[in-house]
């Protein structure tokens, strides 16, 4: 069984945003870039199915974004097979459906029978890809997945958190599990593993290999019209005297000046 | 001129409906104004009993699938009934709440229809000749994108929940009862909840409280977030707490506010023993009023925060959570 990995190469975490003089992307010097964070868990949670023998092959995919080959890269040297990218400069501005449309294309072309993908991508926190995958395919989906019980004839029970409550799912492959963190403990790539997948392969797919008609990603459905920064927050004020009266300020002002309890 | 029509995903948990739904009729009715339509769509068992509630908040109508195979999440199916709803209803836009089901809900109905979907927003305009216009928090709200989708319909957008105003309702709009036929039979389903796990403490979750209390490092080990919870019982409240004490294992992850935790906005948020890492600042810096209780005062927590006191939280906590339910009390 072959599972795809869905990731995505992210500004990191700790970046400063800073907007680019267009006015509505994102000004990249000096930003550096990550594999986004839940997509870890999707790759640690295929690699340990290979493992474990319930996988076969452990396909890394990611779409467009100059770079991604890094994230590729380190994918292949934490234990990923092989991978698979596309035509770097086609996907910048490309929607989620355009992006679903063609990681749909390729689960098919690869007869992947299960799609693991991060729970969303850190920086745009869209949520989209997961669910629209699945659709694409016609699969059943899980998101967010904490928890997961795969057996080799491909019958699964998946645990999700939903707001103060955990719910359950019940299912059977092919379909597409989104990952959370709680999953699995990523690893990390060995020096071993670093060698090892400067030999691995990294294919190059073309939008015709894809099926994609060109002019759908020049008019995405959904477009960024500016890019900005939420306003300062005016400065506050630091409540002095006792820890009793300071609380007992807080709660006053808290009552009277805010009008929150 | 055609009128707007306005579907809404109503979110039933237990049969119950909350809040993030109530917003997202309530801007839907604002949307549509007095000429166009909202309908929503109602699923499962007892969905019928939601059409007396939700009129008074702006609906039109409730289109209702009684499907008992509906009463818990279906990721496939809950989908499809969106899908045939609107396309019944001819709907320009959908609304959906922006919940963990919502989100997932509206993601695959936009695949479903073929068009696109505008996550968490936090500001929404629209119009049948432009469009939707919507603003969105990225990079966990380190920074905002206004986004549109001029042409594809229906345009989905999921709400993000306590970013839009309920108003009042209006105790003497009736709605009218609409029922629509199950667009798929149970046994399709390769999926399926199989049941619901509920704490044995009924916690608010963050992502849904209008107050809530965090903490961070500063409480110095697990046993002492006995002190945060009981904080926030004064105020009535949710418990947070920030990435390090998550990963240390302190608290469960599904507490975690900032980046890869959950982007919050409530009325008040009071950060005790929590510095301020930049990916904590960005999921919580929206909300409506900031508290800070820190040691350090060069901690970067207080340069958010609308009001600061530098203290040691074992000795603050405890007096805020008793002045706090003096000033309930009187």
């Amino acid at each position: 069984m072959k599972v795809l990995v869905c990731i995505k190469h992210v500004p990191d975490t700790e970046t400063k945003i800073r907007v680019a003089p267009d006015g509505r992307s994102l000004d990249e010097s000096g930003v550096k870039w990550i594999l986004s964070p839940y997509d870890e868990f999707a790759l640690e949670e295929a690699i340990r199915l290979r493992e474990a023998g319930v996988a076969s092959e452990v396909i890394v995919v990611s779409l467009g974004a100059p770079g991604c080959r890094d994230s590729l890269r380190q994918a292949l040297a934490i234990g990923a097979d092989r991978a698979i990218l596309t035509d770097e400069v086609a996907f910048g501005s490309a929607d989620a459906l355009t992006r679903a449309r063609a990681l749909a294309a390729i689960a098919k072309r690869e007869s992947a029978e299960l799609a693991l993908v991060g729970k969303y991508g850190v920086g745009t926190d869209e949520w989209l890809t997961g669910p629209m995958l699945a659709e694409l395919l016609n699969w059943p989906h899980v998101s967010g997945v904490s928890k997961l019980d795969l057996a080799a004839d491909g019958q699964f029970t998946a645990r999700r958190a939903i707001e103060g409550a955990i719910e359950v799912l019940e299912g059977r492959l092919p379909a597409v599990l989104s990952c959370d963190k709680g999953l699995n403990q990523p690893r990390y790539a060995s020096l071993k593993g670093i060698m090892a997948a400067k030999k691995k392969p990294m294919d190059v797919l073309s939008l015709a290999d894809l099926g994609l008609d060109p002019s759908e990603l020049q008019s995405p459905r959904l477009v960024r019209v500016a890019l900005e920064l939420p306003s300062p927050r005016r400065s506050g004020r630091i409540l002095g005297g006792t820890a009793a009266e300071a609380a007992a300020d807080l709660a006053r002002l808290l009552r009277e000046e805010a009008k929150v309890i | 001129m055609s009128k707007l029509t306005v579907l809404v995903f109503a979110e039933r948990r237990g049969g119950a409906i909350k809040r993030p739904t109530l917003e997202a009729i309530a801007t839907a009715r604002r949307l549509a104004g007095a000429s166009g339509r909202v309908e929503v769509l109602a699923l499962g068992p007892g969905a019928k009993g939601t059409v007396a509630e939700l009129g008074p908040w702006g609906a039109d109508r409730v289109l209702v699938i009684e499907d008992p195979a509906l009463e818990l999440y279906v990721p496939e199916a809950y989908p499809a009934c969106l899908a045939h709803a609107a396309e019944r209803v001819q709907a320009a836009l959908i609304l959906v709440p922006g919940t963990l089901l919502g989100r997932d809900v509206a993601a695959r109905t936009a695949a479903r229809l073929g068009t696109a979907c505008a996550t968490d927003l936090v500001e929404i305009e629209f119009s049948l000749a432009e469009g939707l216009r919507g603003r969105r928090p990225v990079y966990s709200g380190k920074a905002f994108e206004r986004v549109s989708i001029a042409q594809a319909r229906p345009a989905i957008a999921t709400l993000r929940p306590n970013a839009f105003p309920l108003g009042e309702p209006h105790a003497a709009r009736p709605a009218e009862l609409g029922e629509l036929s199950s667009p798929i039979g149970a046994d399709r389903f390769k999926v399926r909840t199989v049941r619901v796990e509920q704490p044995e403490k009924n916690d608010v979750d963050v992502a849904e409280a209008t107050i809530i209390v965090s903490g961070g490092r500063g409480l110095k080990g697990p046993e002492n977030f006995a002190l945060i919870r009981d904080l926030a019982e004064a105020l009535g409240g949710a418990v947070g707490a920030s990435r390090a004490v998550v990963d240390d294992g302190w608290i469960d992850h599904s507490h975690q506010v900032g980046q890869t935790g959950k982007v919050v906005s409530p009325d008040l948020y009071v950060a005790c023993g929590i510095s301020g890492a930049v990916q904590h600042l960005a999921g919580m810096s929206s909300s409506k009023v900031i508290v800070a209780i820190n040691k350090d005062p060069e901690a970067p927590i207080f340069k958010v925060a609308d009001y600061g006191i530098v203290g040691d939280i074992f000795e603050v906590g405890p007096a805020l959570a008793k002045a706090v339910r003096e000033i309930k009390a009187s």
